[in-house]
C-alpha cells in the first residue's frame, strides 16, 4: 500500500508537470548544453523533464516557446507509440456544468448545434434517479464506423484512438448510421473557421470541412505534447479521468489513480457492452453523488 | 425533314405498328419531353444550391443523416429488378406471353439503375471526391460491395438490352428510310454488321440465355447488398436478418407494378393494343398478386417479432410506426399499397387494363413511401436519447430542394426510357416482321429455347 502511494505521488507530480499547461518545449539538445552553463541566481527557474526522465531546474530565459506543429494526415494514421489511451467518466461527480463541452467546442471550433460532447440526462428505469452522462466518442476497439467506411477516411490507431481524415471523407454518412452511440456530427453547411490553418491534421480536427464528418478525437495533438485533453482539464468536478491503459494509470488532473483499481473498486462498466464494440470509455456508476440532480441550475443553464 | 417523313413506307401494317413510333414524332411527345426537361432543370437548380451551400439545404441532420435521397435510391434499385424478372425469370420459365414485355422491362432496368447511381452521388457530402471510392476503396465496406454489384448489374443489363436489340437495330437499319443521317449512322454502327445469318442467330440465342441466367443472381445480390447497407449498421430498426429477402421480394412486387404501369402507357400512346393485350394485363395481375403475397409474408416477418417483444428502442420505433407520427403513412402504405391491391387483383375484373393500371400506381406509390419508412424512422431511434440539439434535428420534413431533386431523378428515369423508346423498337419486332406467316407461338418457342 505504501509502495503504491509512492508510485501515485510520483506519478501525480509527473503528470502535474505535464499538464501544467504552458506551451513550453525544450529540445533535448538544449538541455544538455544547459547543464554545463551556470545559471545566474536572479533568473527565474522552471522545472522540465529530460528525455531520461529526470526533473531538472533550468532558467526560464533559456527556453523558447514553440508553436506545436500538428502531424500530417499520413502520420496521424499511426498511433502514439506504446500508448493505449483510455477514459473513465465518474457519473457520481457530474453536475452538468458543461465546461467540457465549452472547452471542446472552443478548441475544435464547433458551433453549439454540433458539439462533439453531449451531456445526456439519463434514467435507467422508472424507479432509479436520473443522472447526467457526459458522452463523447467511445473510441471503440471494434469500431462500427471504421468497418463501414468505404474509403478509409476513418481509422483505428495503435494507441486506440479512432480518427477522421476530413480530406479523405466523401460524406456518405455511413459511419453516422453505423455508430450506435450517435457520436458523429456532420458539417451540413460551411463550418466557421477561426484563425489561420496552414496544415490540416486529423489530430486536431481543425478546420472542419463542409460535407465531411467530425467527432470527438481524444485530442491527440494535446497527448503528443504530453497534455491532457481539453475536456479533462476544464472539468471543474474532476469527472473525467484520462490515461494510458499500458501504464494502468488515469488522472483527472487532480488525482492520479490506477485504472484497474478504479474500475474494480467502483464497478466500472462500458456503455452497452452487449453491442460488442469494446469502447475505450468506461463509466463509474452514479453512486455517492457529489451533487443532487438538478436541471437548470445557474451553472448548467448558462451555456 | 418533313419531306423525308412522307417517303417512309411500311410494307405491312405490322411494320407500321411496331416501327412507326421511331419515325413519327407527335406534338404530344415533344410536350412530354419538354415537361420532363423542365422538371430536370428545376431539380438541377436545387442541386446547384446544394453544391453551393452544402447538404444544409436539405432537412437531413445529425440523427436523420439519410433522407429521401437514400430511400429514393433504394426504390430505384428495387424497380431495376424488373428487368431480371421479365427477361430472366419469366423467360427461363418459358412464359412466352411475356415476350413483348422484355424490351420495355430491360429499358426500365437500365434507366433505373443509372438513376440509382446518380442519386447516390447526389447524396454525397463530397461528390468531388467520388473517385476515392475507387482509388481508396476498402473492400469490407458494404458501400463498396454496392458499388461493385451495381456496376456489374448495369453492365449485364446493358448487354442484355443491347444484344437482344441487335436484330431489331438491323431491321431499323434496313427498313427505315425517312430518318435523319445521324440515326441511319447510329443504326448502322449499333447493328455491328448483323446479317440475320443462322450462325449469328444461334450465337445470339446462346448469349441471351447465358445473360438471362447470369443476371438473376446479380439481381438478387444487388438488392440484398442494398439491404445490407442497413442491416450491417448498429441500428435497432434495421437489425434484422430478414432484411435481404424482405427487400428483394418488395423489389419484385414494385417491379411488376412498374411494368404494368408502363404497359398501359405504351399501349395507349404507341397504339400497341395488338401486342400488349388484355391477356398480358391479366397475367401480370396474377403475377403481381403472387409477388405481393410473398412480400406480405416477409413484411409480417419483419414486424411481428419486434412488435411482439417490444425491446427497448426497437419497441419505441415500432410504436412510432404503428401508432405514432409515422402511423398514417405506415398504414396507408401497408393497406393501400399492399393489402388492398392483393384483394382487388384476386378478382378478374380488376385485372383489366384501366383498373390494374390504377392499382399499380398505388403499389408504386406505396413502394416509394415504404422505403421512406424503412430508412427515416429507424434513424430517429438511436440507442442513446436525442437531447441537447437544435429543434430541426428532431424532425425530418424534406425541403423543396430535396423534393425537386427527387422529382428530377424521376424525370431523368422517364426521359431515359422515353428516349430509348424513341430510338429503338419497344416491342421486339424482328421475328414479327421476318416471319410474316403470323406464327407467333412458334417463333416464340424458338426464341425461348
Amino acid at each position: 500500500m505504501e509502495n503504491k502511494d509512492k508510485i501515485n505521488s510520483s506519478r501525480r507530480k509527473f503528470i502535474k508537470n505535464l499538464s501544467s499547461g504552458t506551451a513550453l518545449a525544450v529540445t533535448g539538445l538544449g538541455l544538455y548544453s544547459l547543464s554545463s552553463c551556470t545559471s545566474s541566481s536572479d533568473e527565474e527557474n522552471t522545472t522540465v523533464l529530460t528525455p531520461e526522465g529526470k526533473l531538472v531546474q533550468v532558467p526560464k530565459s533559456t527556453m523558447k516557446e514553440m508553436a506545436y506543429e500538428p502531424v500530417s494526415p499520413e502520420e496521424s494514421r499511426q498511433g502514439i507509440p506504446g500508448k493505449k489511451w483510455v477514459m473513465v467518466v465518474d457519473l457520481g461527480k457530474c453536475k452538468n456544468a458543461r465546461k467540457c463541452i465549452d472547452a471542446c467546442d472552443h478548441h475544435h471550433q464547433l458551433t453549439p448545434d454540433r458539439p462533439y460532447i453531449k451531456v445526456l440526462e439519463m434514467k435507467d428505469n422508472e424507479k432509479s434517479a436520473p443522472y447526467w452522462m457526459p458522452k463523447k466518442c467511445f473510441q471503440c476497439d471494434n469500431p462500427p464506423c471504421v468497418k463501414v467506411c468505404p474509403v478509409g477516411a476513418t481509422y483505428k490507431r495503435t494507441d486506440g484512438i479512432v480518427l477522421i481524415d476530413n480530406e479523405r471523407c466523401i460524406g456518405c454518412r455511413f459511419c453516422m448510421a453505423a455508430c450506435p452511440y450517435s457520436a458523429r456530427v456532420f458539417n451540413w453547411g460551411e463550418p466557421p473557421v477561426a484563425g489561420d490553418h496552414e496544415h490540416y491534421s486529423p489530430e486536431t480536427s481543425v478546420p472542419s470541412k463542409i460535407g465531411t464528418v467530425g467527432k470527438c478525437d481524444f485530442c491527440p495533438d494535446m497527448l503528443r505534447q504530453n497534455k491532457l485533453p481539453h475536456c479533462v482539464v476544464k472539468c471543474p468536478n474532476g469527472v473525467i479521468y484520462f490515461g494510458d491503459e499500458n501504464d494502468d494509470t488515469v488522472t483527472n488532473g487532480d488525482e492520479t489513480v490506477r485504472l484497474s483499481t478504479l474500475l474494480r473498486d467502483k464497478a466500472g462498466y462500458r456503455y452497452m457492452e452487449e453491442l460488442g464494440t469494446k469502447p475505450r470509455v468506461y463509466y463509474l456508476p452514479p453512486v455517492d453523488r457529489m451533487f443532487p440532480f438538478e436541471k437548470n441550475t445557474e451553472e448548467n443553464s448558462e451555456s | 425533314m418533313k419531306k423525308d417523313k412522307l417517303t417512309q413506307e411500311f410494307k405491312t401494317e405490322r411494320e407500321r405498328k411496331v416501327l412507326g413510333h421511331l419515325v413519327f414524332t407527335s406534338p404530344k411527345y415533344k410536350l412530354w419531353v419538354a415537361f420532363l426537361i423542365l422538371i430536370i432543370i428545376f431539380g438541377m437548380f436545387g442541386y446547384y444550391r446544394q453544391l453551393r451551400y452544402g447538404l444544409e439545404v436539405t432537412a437531413m441532420r445529425d440523427y436523420t443523416s439519410w433522407g429521401i435521397y437514400i430511400s429514393n435510391f433504394v426504390f430505384f434499385v428495387a424497380i431495376s429488378l424488373v428487368g431480371s424478372l421479365i427477361s430472366s425469370i419469366l423467360k427461363l420459365n418459358k412464359n412466352d406471353w411475356a415476350r413483348p414485355l422484355t424490351r420495355i422491362s430491360e429499358m426500365i432496368a437500365v434507366a433505373a439503375i443509372i438513376c440509382a447511381a446518380v442519386i447516390i452521388i447526389v447524396d454525397m457530402g463530397r461528390p468531388d471526391r467520388f473517385f476515392f471510392v475507387i482509388t481508396h476503396l476498402r473492400i469490407q465496406s458494404p458501400i463498396i460491395w454496392d458499388v461493385i454489384i451495381i456496376s456489374t448489374y448495369l453492365t449485364i443489363s446493358l448487354l442484355l438490352l443491347f444484344i437482344s436489340l441487335l436484330p431489331d437495330i438491323a431491321v431499323c437499319r434496313d427498313k427505315l428510310t425517312a430518318i435523319p443521317k445521324w440515326k441511319k449512322f447510329m443504326y448502322r454502327v449499333l447493328a455491328i454488321n448483323w446479317k440475320n445469318s443462322d450462325v449469328q442467330i444461334a450465337k445470339l440465342r446462346k448469349v441471351t440465355t447465358i445473360l438471362a441466367i447470369t443476371v438473376l443472381p446479380v439481381a438478387f445480390a444487388i438488392h440484398t447488398v442494398t439491404s445490407w447497407l442497413f442491416a450491417t449498421t448498429w441500428r435497432p430498426g434495421w437489425d434484422s436478418t430478414n432484411l435481404g429477402p424482405y427487400f428483394v421480394s418488395g423489389a419484385f412486387m414494385a417491379g411488376a407494378a412498374v411494368i404494368i404501369f408502363a404497359m398501359y402507357l405504351l399501349r395507349i400512346h404507341l397504339n400497341l393494343k395488338e401486342y400488349i393485350t388484355n391477356r398480358h394485363f391479366d397475367k401480370m395481375g396474377r403475377l403481381l398478386v403472387l409477388l405481393s403475397l410473398v412480400y406480405l409474408y416477409f413484411n409480417i416477418n419483419e414486424y411481428l417479432g419486434p412488435a411482439f417483444k417490444m425491446v427497448g428502442v426497437e419497441g419505441e420505433h415500432i410504436i412510432e410506426l404503428f401508432t405514432g407520427k409515422y402511423a398514417p403513412m405506415y398504414w396507408l402504405v401497408q393497406v393501400g399499397g399492399l393489402i388492398l391491391p392483393i384483394i382487388f387483383l384476386i378478382f378478374r375484373p380488376f385485372r383489366r387494363p384501366l383498373p390494374i393500371f390504377i392499382i399499380s400506381f398505388f403499389v408504386i406509390l406505396g413502394a416509394w413511401f415504404k422505403r421512406f419508412l424503412i430508412v427515416i424512422p429507424s434513424l430517429q431511434h438511436p440507442y442513446l436519447p436525442i437531447q441537447g440539439v437544435d429543434e430541426s434535428y428532431l424532425h425530418y420534413n424534406p425541403t423543396w430542394e430535396e423534393w425537386a431533386i427527387t422529382m428530377a431523378s424521376f424525370a431523368w428515369l422517364l426521359l431515359i426510357i422515353t428516349v430509348l423508346i424513341k430510338l429503338f423498337p419497344v416491342i421486339p419486332v424482328h421475328d414479327k416482321i421476318e416471319n410474316k406467316e403470323e406464327v407467333e407461338p412458334k417463333s416464340l418457342k424458338n426464341e425461348a429455347s
